[in-house]
This record gives C-alpha cells, structure tokens and sequence, in this order.
C-alpha cells in the first residue's frame, strides 16, 4: 500500500480556482434556496390535496407522490432536459430554447417537483399525526373548517414538520449535485473541474465536502434552535 | 415517436439493466452487515467507539452520493497503489455511503424495542447475548423492515449516478443508445417507466409490510 500524493492547498486560492469555488458555492445556495421554497409551495398544496375528501383529489395527489418519488432523479433531470422540450408545442419550444441558462431553470423545475413529493408525504404525515381530539376541540368550539385549520390544526403540524422541512432543505441541497451532469455549475462540478485541471483530487473535493457539511451543521444548529424556541409545552416531548 | 427503436437496442439496454440490478444487490448485501456493526457502535456505551460511528454517518449523510462517488473514483486507486476498475471504485463508494443511511436504519430498529424488554429477557435468566439474539433483534427486524425495503429502492434508484463515471448501468445505457440513434424522447422515457416498474413495486412492497406491522 503505497500512498503518494503531493498536497497543494494554496492552489485553492488562486485563479481560475477560486473564482470557480465561489460560482459553484453561489449556484448551489441559489438553486437549492429557490427549489425548496418551490417544493414547499407545491408539496403543501399536494399534500392538503390527498387529506381532503374528494376521492378525485385525492388519487391526483397520490399519483402525484408515487410518480415523483419511484422514478431517480437523475433519471428525471434527463427526462426534464431532453425529452420536456421535444414534448412542447413547437412555438413553446423556440421560445423555451431561447431562455437563457437552460440547465439552471431544468434543474430548479425538476429538483423542486421531485421535492413537492417527499414533503407532501411529510405534510401528509404530520397532519394524521394530529389527535382527532384536535379537530373535536377545535369544532365543539365553533370554530369554522377553516378556522379550525387556521388556528388549530396548522400551528400544531406546523411544529410537528419544522425538523422534516428543514431536512427536505438539505436533501434538495446534497440533490443539487445531481445537476452537474446537464451542465449546472454547482460546487460539485467546480470540484470536479479543478479534479480534472489539476488532478489534485483531495483538495478540490474538500472545498465541496466541506461547503456541504458547513451548510449541514448549520442548518442541524439552527432548527434545533427554533425548534427549541417554538415548542408547545408538553407536545413535542424532549428526549 | 418511434418506439421501434426501443426494441432494436433491448439486449443492450437490458443488460444496462442488469448491471444496474446487480449493483444495487452487491451494495445491499456489503453495506448491510457493514451497517449493523457501525449501529452497534452508534449505540454502544464506550465513547470511543460511538464518537467515530457518528462521525461517520453524519459525515457520509451530509455529503451527496455524486460527491463521495467522485472521492472514492479518486482515491481509491490513489491507496491501492494501482487502478482498480470502475466497477470495483464505484461500488466501495457505493457501500461505504448507503451503510451509513442503513445504520441510522438499523440503530432506530433497536431502539424501537423497549428497553423493559431487555430486563425482562435478563430478568428470565437469559445472557445479554441471548436477550439480543431472542428477544431484541427479532423485534427490531420487524419493524424496520419496512425502511429497510425503502431503503433498497433508494440504493436501486442511487446506482443512476454510476452514469456519471461511466460505469455502463441502465441510465449510461440508455444515454449510449441516445448518442447512436439521437431519439432521447423514446429512450429516456421508456427508461423512466422501467425504474418506475421497478421502484414502484419496491415501495408498494414495504408499504404493505408497514400496514401488517400496524396490525399485529
């Protein structure tokens, strides 16, 4: 077992390295921002879809959830970024070509529905995890259908999701990565660039791994902190 | 749309298919054992041994698939000494990744079992070893099948990013015929509707078991 390797961490701070690594943090942090207050948008209101009692509905949402969460994403970012365009109406497609940066609004478009899926599921979840006392309670007090959700229910499951929204943000961010190869310049490719211009592997991974992992222990941090701050007494037990 | 190209190009998809397949059966059966060691020391009482089993699952759990592939495709021939093979770099990196999302798995399997059934089994007159086989474990088993099964679906679904070092899976494959015949709409199509086949069924499958789980 032979371990040669000449480390070179300086390099990281030149040009065009450095200005590669900020572009590719940017991108990151931006796509991944915009794709999850999308996905949250969205995965609400499929999520509410399937708790309503029109059966109608109710099978979109599900077929929504199912579609979205049993086909790889990165099957759907290909799906998203050659098949879409050919799918348009040919006037849709010239003016869908003529957009600029293509793979950037690709990738916003298919990270955020494929999130829409996984937190309707946990919407889903977190609104059955409310005891039907709530809704009685809530009732047997006059309150309104959506009074009853609006002062009730949604401040209850709201706390409830607060951990499951935040993790969605970091999968949508670890996901990001997966837009490198329709041509977004993310910091996984900035790494993979300065790999393959340099060949110094372990530095220009590092930089990824550790804006990944920064980014993680922040957002880890900062939701046990607001969780801590918004929790009902009594109901979200700590441990 | 000309589906006629699909049936033209089946053998070389299908064994695109087939690798993928026997990647992600490969990678279940090593990071699966693998994973019930590290649980083991996640949960166990020495310190130095549960600070570096968290350190690594949080460290493999904040990291992107792509990313660790990329690493282990790097390095891996770097500590060897010599090229190993693409096959060989990707699975390391493959197993090494998905033990840790199956520990956390494995670990909350545990955990779920009551800790009063631990006393009894001891109080019974069984070792701690027997209590564990006995007792703790077959329970655990059962109520974490369900998110061990979603958890195979994940890693067949995760061997797509085998696309990105070339390794000629059923995604790459799909990619190759495209680059022959230039008809992406029909091929990545069909290829969205195999993984779905497939991955439906996967997790219609653990969410029955989830349902039975419920009942009893």
């Amino acid at each position: 077992m032979t371990f040669k390797y000449d480390f070179d961490w300086p390099m990281l701070l030149e040009d065009p390295y450095k200005e590669w690594i900020i572009e590719g943090v940017t991108t990151t942090i931006y796509l991944s921002l915009l794709a999850w207050v999308i996905a949250l948008t969205i995965g609400i209101i499929i999520g509410t879809i399937r708790m309503t009692r029109s059966p109608w509905l109710r099978f979109i949402g599900t077929a929504y959830v199912e579609f979205f969460r049993n086909i790889p994403l990165l099957v759907q970012l290909f799906v998203w970024f050659f098949v879409f365009p050919l799918m348009l109406p040919h006037d849709w497609m010239l003016s869908w070509n003529r957009l600029p940066h293509i793979p950037f609004i690709t990738a916003l478009l298919a990270l955020s529905l494929f999130t829409a899926a996984r937190v309707a599921e946990h919407i889903r979840s977190g609104i059955s995890s409310i005891p039907k006392g709530q809704f009685d309670a809530a009732r047997s007090s006059g309150l309104t259908e959506v009074q009853i959700y609006r002062y009730v229910i949604i401040p209850y499951a709201f706390r409830v999701m607060i951990p499951t929204i935040a993790s969605e943000f970091l999968t949508i961010f670890k996901n990001s990565a997966l837009t490198l190869t329709i041509g977004v310049s993310e910091i996984t490719s900035s790494a993979k660039a300065i790999e393959a211009w340099s060949f110094h592997g372990i530095e220009a991974y590092s930089v990824a791994s550790v804006t990944y992992m920064t980014t993680t222990a922040t957002v880890v941090l900062f939701m046990g902190w607001l969780e801590h701050r918004l929790r009902i007494p009594g109901l979200i037990a700590k441990k | 749309m000309d589906w006629s190209v699909i049936a033209t190009h089946l053998p070389f998809l299908m064994k695109g298919l087939w690798m993928s397949v026997k990647l992600a059966t490969l990678v279940v059966i090593f990071a699966f054992p693998l994973a019930c060691l590290i649980a083991v020391g996640r949960i166990s009482s020495r310190s130095w041994i549960r600070y570096p089993s968290a350190i690594f699952v949080n460290t493999m759990r904040s990291n992107p698939l792509i990313l660790i592939v990329f690493w282990f495709f790097f390095l891996v021939p770097i500590i060897i000494g010599r090229p190993v093979g693409d096959f060989a770099s990707v699975m390391i990196g493959f197993i090494v990744f998905f033990s840790a999302y199956f520990t956390e798995i494995i670990r909350s399997g545990i955990q779920s079992v009551g800790r009063n059934q631990i006393q009894a089994g001891l109080s019974t007159g069984l070792t701690y070893f027997q209590t564990m086989r006995m007792i703790v474990l077959p329970q655990a088993l059962r109520n974490m099948m369900p998110a061990l099964i979603t958890e195979c679906v994940i890693v067949f679904q995760g061997t797509t990013i085998a696309y990105v070092v070339g390794l000629r899976e059923f995604l790459n494959s799909t990619f190759l015929i495209t680059e022959i015949t230039l008809r992406p709409a029909e091929l990545y199509t069909f290829a969205a509707i195999v993984y779905f086949v497939v991955c439906f069924a996967g997790s219609s499958l653990a969410r029955q078991m989830e349902k039975r789980k419920v009942r009893t």
